[in-house]
């Protein structure tokens, strides 16, 4: 379909955009890759008066190392992101996810923040940046806040964000000796969202993982954290027997939602496959 | 009755095909040549119908019914009318002022019944997607802008979604006129299926399923209707497959006399058989077009031919085997419940699926016994018709499972099962359990070849191999036959006016070109290809100084267009015996020019020659010069006809089977439930071959629709009625990434109904696929004693049978 | 209407012509394309951003042309299949395209092109699974792929074969 009119913005600055955001509050959508919100625009599915095209903000482009930070700025897209050898270097999990983003053409326009900020629950982004304990860094009238991922991601498609922020680039840890990091995931076809995917992270400590992480993409309405299955295996020898209790664990935290062909137990099902294969490369 | 010995051709053969040629120097007939005419379309010059613009024109956006059933109570467009750049908005009852309503029956589907439909809905709406309101304007944004401004009041009505309970007392009935919602029904009973079954040794039985899916071409639907008010004529510009019939039903429709109307069809982006269907929404452009008098152009938006389009394929199977312990099949019973819409699509009925699942079940083998109960039932879901290989997938999936099945209770390989059971290549003419009369098939040709070419007991080896540690790799088989070349059998002896004859008309010109013209046209099987190979050949010119002239009622020969894989088998012929005809007609005037006779002269390479000795006369361009401007010059009483039309009827059978047999290698999963593509083979006999690359790449084309439709696609539907994924997102089409290689052979025997001796092969892919899919994902799961017989065969299924959830 | 959604100017660089024109705000670059410029060449199957119909080239990098508005192509540099054969590699896919029957009935084959541009000038020593890979953006349904993985896959080796005869050399 076509989609319905609107005006267009291209603000040259932060302090533009929060102008334009304030005037038109909830008739403005910000414009970051738009492969989201143009597709859904396309549909018809929302009539915004205005669009605020955040791309000529060019500061917001960048991927850079500060200490023991990455930060990746919101307009980075996720070819920028597959390309970045500080991307492949500090944050080997997103190198390892990106393959699975849609198709190279949505690649080179989708960008990391636009993905965060939608809040895709099947997304990969934001299931890596819960698996790495990132952060959020927004920027509003009343200055910049940073957000947690554990405390940005709120229901489906709802994040912590207020209407007058913008998101403007995601911090994570750079990756230390001994990280161990994978990503896995399940789509009928490459490049769909996924059925049920894993972002997973831990320090080894010999033939354990220590403060493991897994989010699970497509489990929930948000990136689940499978906190229980996460203290059971924290510092535990991955053997059989602590895979084999992780893999009961994981059916008892995990309740995903059901889809028109997928069923709650077969996704359920799916995500602790995607455990036991991480898990057992890991050993 | 002698055959010609059926030839093998490997691969893609470059040179002199295997069977004796059609034409004096059989340059390109059997040669891989590449189309000539595709280089446009690499380099985006191509002219499909949105790239169409005309004088005036407007653009028209529908409102759809929003769910499966629903009286229309009003409309207002007071505000829709207002909004900028609106042409006018239109309603049902206006429609029908200019647009007669249609049943859509066929007197030989005995009993077949179904409701008027009207361009426009007017009193009720009957799926979720029937169109109800018109709304035109300058551009298509502006023409939905104001459709978002249109106000239908509308009440929801019980909808009919449950094949299975269709039929009940309790359900509503959709058109109460009718008395119920059956549709059709059909019996067929040899008469000794019971004893049969009796005596058997193995009895197998199991219910199929197969998932209401759709054709999804990657160009929409879409029309430009201009109605030329003081011409009194009507051009439509139409991405079709059969514009002679849609010239027809739009002068019944409209009262039209038939020379008022042509239809013109171009560039088409894909059909397969969605494209040969006459839609309500089709008569209403035409309908707005003649209102407004002005042209009117109609794209179907994405969304919208999810729920515009027709489906095809839903059907419920019980099914079941009797062998003999030899592995002899003795009989199959097949009871087919399927669910069509609200109406029988116009005017090739929606009967016809059902009917081939009754026909064709059982089809390669030569068991007597067989017994088939069919019923097509209505439902408030989007209508349904024939879309590629109308009933032989299911035909097909049905026996082959229950072939799999037999042979795995009698532990005989399946392959084996299948060469033991098969009609012998010998036995021909012959006539199947259910009825069909089968001219000349090789299917013992093929399965040996197919046992070559995917090195079967190696893979068997493999696979016992891999079994051992713990991977899963099913082989499985699915042995074709496909209906092609109909005669009228299959429409015109219904009453409908479809031709199932084709002309085609061939002009020299004056430089020694020459030009074809065709009512048969191109799609992207490469019609426009074969057709210029046949041309050149048969009248002894170069391929380059063919030019094809398709799709135009005012200019082709009344013809049937493509369907039913009647191309390359009805218009190819008819090429051929025009191309022919001209062929003798130019040495007819090369003997008044040379004075020498005929018989001693030939045409070769573009030169009209001497016969014994090969010395060139002269050139075809010098005798266009003469015969058209230098009459003068001949004898008197002498007059050239260089422009030579010939038709063809394929007469001698109701249809012209071909065969085949495909093999498909899967690994499955056992713990996702997710299925690999590993391989994909097939064989097909299509007859004479004109062109093998094209042959190879309509097997693989169709075959990945046939994969789409056994592992992927499906229109869900809630209990409502509403269609859950009809977007891209969520109805899922093959992409590359999980299609396997599809390595293809060829098998030539040719039929003796036509002179070319060529049959079709752009379904046979399509039918034979899932079928051989299933048998792959059921091999690999033998070592857990479950199957999976509903396609899509998900993840989530296969799950299900293993009993992981 | 309010005139905040009325037209503006927009310039680009299409196959290296400058153009110009007014589109709306909310016209995506393939209408923009099609009914602006003149370009039919490139086609639209679904306007979701799944079919790959739309695929074209813009500032150097394939894009879903119907997902990327024409105002935000304002001073870029857009390449369609109409300008395909201005590029070596652009030509040779064209060529194997035709000589192998990668295309049927050619509504895909502009986006598929535009996408197997992309994979030979960024990939140059992609496997066969890898082109598979990336050529899944671009729907077919005539095809079945195969003949376009052969197509993209014989121009990847002339293209290694080539650099193997200037290694030699050079």
């Amino acid at each position: 379909m076509k989609a319905p009119a609107f005006d267009y913005a291209k603000p040259r600055s932060m302090v533009e955009v929060f102008a334009l955001l304030q005037r038109h509050g909830a008739d403005a959508r910000l414009l970051a890759g738009g492969q989201t919100l143009l597709a859904t625009l396309n549909m018809r599915l929302s009539e915004p008066a205005l669009l605020i095209d955040l791309t000529g903000l060019a500061a917001l482009r960048a991927i850079g190392v500060e200490g023991q930070v990455l930060s990746i700025g919101a307009l980075a897209t996720h070819s920028e992101v597959e390309r970045s050898e500080l991307v492949a270097r500090h944050a080997p999990l997103l190198a390892m996810a990106v393959p699975y983003i849609g198709h190279r053409a949505i690649r080179n326009r989708g960008t990391f923040g636009g993905s965060i900020a939608y809040a895709d629950p099947a997304a990969e982004w934001p299931a890596c940046l819960a698996a790495l304990d990132g952060t959020v860094v927004a920027q509003g009238p009343g200055g910049e806040r940073r957000i947690p991922a554990r405390d940005f991601f709120r229901g489906l498609y709802q994040t912590a964000l207020r209407a007058d922020e913008v998101l403007a680039a995601c911090e994570l840890p750079c990756t230390q000796p001994n990280d161990w990091f994978a990503f896995d995931e399940l789509a009928r076809r490459h490049g769909d969202y996924a059925i049920v995917g894993l972002a997973a992270a831990a320090r080894r400590d010999g033939r354990a993982l220590r403060s493991p992480r897994f989010a699970f993409l497509g489990a929930a309405a948000t990136p689940l954290r499978a906190t229980r299955t996460e203290a059971l295996l924290d510092g535990r020898a991955l053997d059989q027997a602590a895979i084999d209790a992780a893999l009961g664990c994981i059916k008892s935290e995990l309740d995903p939602p059901a889809d028109p062909v997928h069923s709650s137990a077969a996704k359920r099902h799916l995500a602790s496959v995607l455990l036991k294969r991480v898990l057992e490369k890991a050993r | 009755m002698k055959r010609d010995e059926p030839r093998l051709l490997e691969g893609r053969p470059e040179h002199a095909p295997a069977l004796a040629p059609v034409t004096a120097d059989p340059r390109y007939i059997g040669v891989a040549v590449p189309r000539p005419n595709i280089q446009r379309l690499v380099e985006g010059a191509g002219t499909y119908i949105d790239d169409i613009e005309l004088p005036r024109m407007g653009h028209v956006v529908y409102w759809r019914s929003p769910v499966a059933h629903a009286r229309i109570e009003g409309i207002d467009a007071t505000e829709a009318r207002k909004m900028p750049g609106v042409i006018a908005v239109i309603d049902g009852k206006q429609v029908a002022s200019v647009c007669k309503p249609w049943v859509a029956v066929l007197a030989h589907l005995q009993g077949i019944k179904s409701a008027p439909e009207y361009a426009l809905a007017i009193d009720r709406a009957h799926w979720q997607g029937e169109p109800v309101v018109a709304v035109v304007a300058d551009t298509r944004a502006k023409a939905e802008d104001a459709l978002a401004k249109l106000h239908v009041d509308w009440e929801a009505l019980p909808a009919v979604t449950d094949i299975e309970t269709a039929l009940d007392a309790a359900t509503p009935v959709i058109h109460p006129d009718l008395g119920d919602n059956l549709c059709f029904q059909r019996t067929l009973d040899t008469g000794a299926v019971d004893d049969a079954f009796a005596k058997a040794d193995a009895v197998c039985e199991t219910t199929f399923h197969f998932g209401r899916h759709t054709g999804v071409t990657l160009e929409p639907r879409c029309q430009i209707a201009d109605w030329n008010a003081p011409e009194k004529r009507l051009t439509v510009y139409h991405s079709f497959q059969a514009p002679h019939m849609m010239q027809d039903l739009y002068c019944r429709q409209f009262s039209l006399p038939e020379d008022a109307v042509r239809v013109v069809c171009k560039d088409c982006g894909g059909s397969f058989g969605i494209k040969v269907h006459a839609y309500p929404d089709d008569f209403a452009t035409v309908a707005v077009s003649m209102l407004l008098k002005r042209p009117i152009k109609f794209v179907a938006d994405r969304l919208e031919s999810f729920t515009s389009d027709i489906h095809a394929r839903h059907h419920r199977v019980k099914a079941r085997i009797a062998a003999a312990k030899s592995g002899e099949i003795l009989a199959f019973e097949i009871d087919d419940l399927t669910g069509i819409g609200p109406f029988s699509v116009f005017p090739r009925t929606s009967g016809i699926e059902g009917n081939q699942v009754v026909n064709l079940t059982g089809g390669p083998y030569k068991h007597k016994q067989y017994r088939a109960r069919m019923k097509v039932v209505f439902q408030n879901k989007v209508p349904t018709c024939q879309y590629r290989g109308v009933g032989h997938p299911i035909a097909c999936a049905v026996t082959e499972g229950l072939v799999d099945l037999a042979a795995q209770k009698l532990g005989i390989d399946p392959l084996a099962m299948r060469k033991q059971n098969v009609i012998p290549d010998d036995a021909y003419p012959a006539t199947g359990a259910s009825g069909i009369r089968l001219e000349v098939l090789s299917h013992e040709a093929c399965l040996a070849k197919i046992e070559r070419m995917m090195n079967y007991q190696g893979l068997r080896a493999e696979q016992a191999a891999l079994r051992r540690q713990g991977v899963f790799r099913g082989i499985g088989f699915a042995t074709v036959i496909e209906l092609t070349n109909p005669s009228a059998a299959f429409y015109g002896v219904g009453g409908a006016r479809i031709s199932a004859q084709d002309g085609a008309t061939i002009r020299l010109e004056p430089s020694g070109a020459v030009t074809v013209m065709v009512g048969v046209g191109e799609q992207g099987q490469g019609n426009d290809g074969i057709f210029a190979q046949i041309a050149a050949d048969a009248v002894g010119i170069a391929i380059e100084r063919v030019r094809l002239v398709m799709s135009d009622t005012d200019i082709t020969p009344y013809g049937g267009g493509t369907w039913a894989s009647r191309g390359a088998g009805i218009g190819g012929e008819a090429i051929l015996l025009a191309g022919l005809a001209l062929r003798k007609n130019i040495l007819d005037v090369a003997a008044a020019i040379l004075k020498r006779p005929a018989d001693g002269l030939a045409v070769f390479r573009g030169d009209v020659v001497d016969a014994g000795t090969s010395e060139v006369l002269m050139a075809l361009s010098e005798l266009g010069r003469i015969a058209y401007f230098r009459p003068d010059t001949l004898p008197a009483g002498f007059q050239s006809e260089l422009m030579v039309t010939r038709h063809y009827a394929q007469r001698d059978y109701p249809f012209i089977f071909t065969n085949g047999v495909q093999a498909s290698h899967v690994e499955v999963d056992a713990d996702t439930g997710f299925v690999k593509l590993l391989a994909h083979w097939c064989v097909e006999d299509c007859g004479r071959v004109i062109n093998p690359m094209l042959v190879d790449e309509q097997m693989r084309g169709a075959i990945v629709q046939g994969i789409g439709g056994a592992l992927f696609e499906e229109c869900l539907y809630d209990q409502a009625g509403q269609l859950l994924n009809g977007s891209m997102m969520d109805y899922l089409v093959p992409m590359a990434a999980e299609m396997p290689d599809i390595h293809v052979a060829h098998v030539e025997t040719p039929t003796r109904s036509s002179k070319l001796g060529a049959k079709g092969a752009g379904e046979a892919g399509t039918a034979g696929a899932p079928g051989a899919v299933m048998n792959a994902i059921n091999d690999a799961l033998a070592p857990f004693e479950c199957a999976v017989h509903s396609q899509p065969i998900t993840p989530e299924k296969i799950l299900r049978a293993l009993g992981k959830v | 209407m309010s005139a905040a959604s009325a037209k503006r100017t927009i310039r680009v660089i299409v196959n290296g012509e400058a153009r110009e024109c007014d589109v709306e705000p909310r016209t995506h670059l393939v209408d923009c394309l099609r009914e602006e410029l003149g370009l039919k060449g490139s086609h639209l199957g679904c306007e979701h951003g799944v079919c790959g119909a739309c695929t074209v080239r813009l500032d150097g990098e394939i894009v879903r042309g119907c997902l990327v508005l024409a105002v935000q192509a304002d001073g870029g540099d857009v390449r369609t299949v109409e300008g395909l054969s201005a590029n070596g590699t652009g030509r040779e896919l064209q060529r194997a395209f035709v000589a192998r029957n990668a295309l049927q009935c050619g509504f895909c084959t502009p986006g598929m092109l535009a996408a197997a541009l992309e994979l030979v000038e960024q990939r140059p020593n992609a496997t066969r699974t890898q082109v598979r890979e990336w050529m899944s953006g671009n729907y077919c349904r005539c095809t079945g792929y195969h003949a376009i993985v052969d197509a993209v896959c014989e121009v990847l080796a002339q293209g290694a074969a080539a650099k193997t005869i200037t290694g030699a050399t050079g």
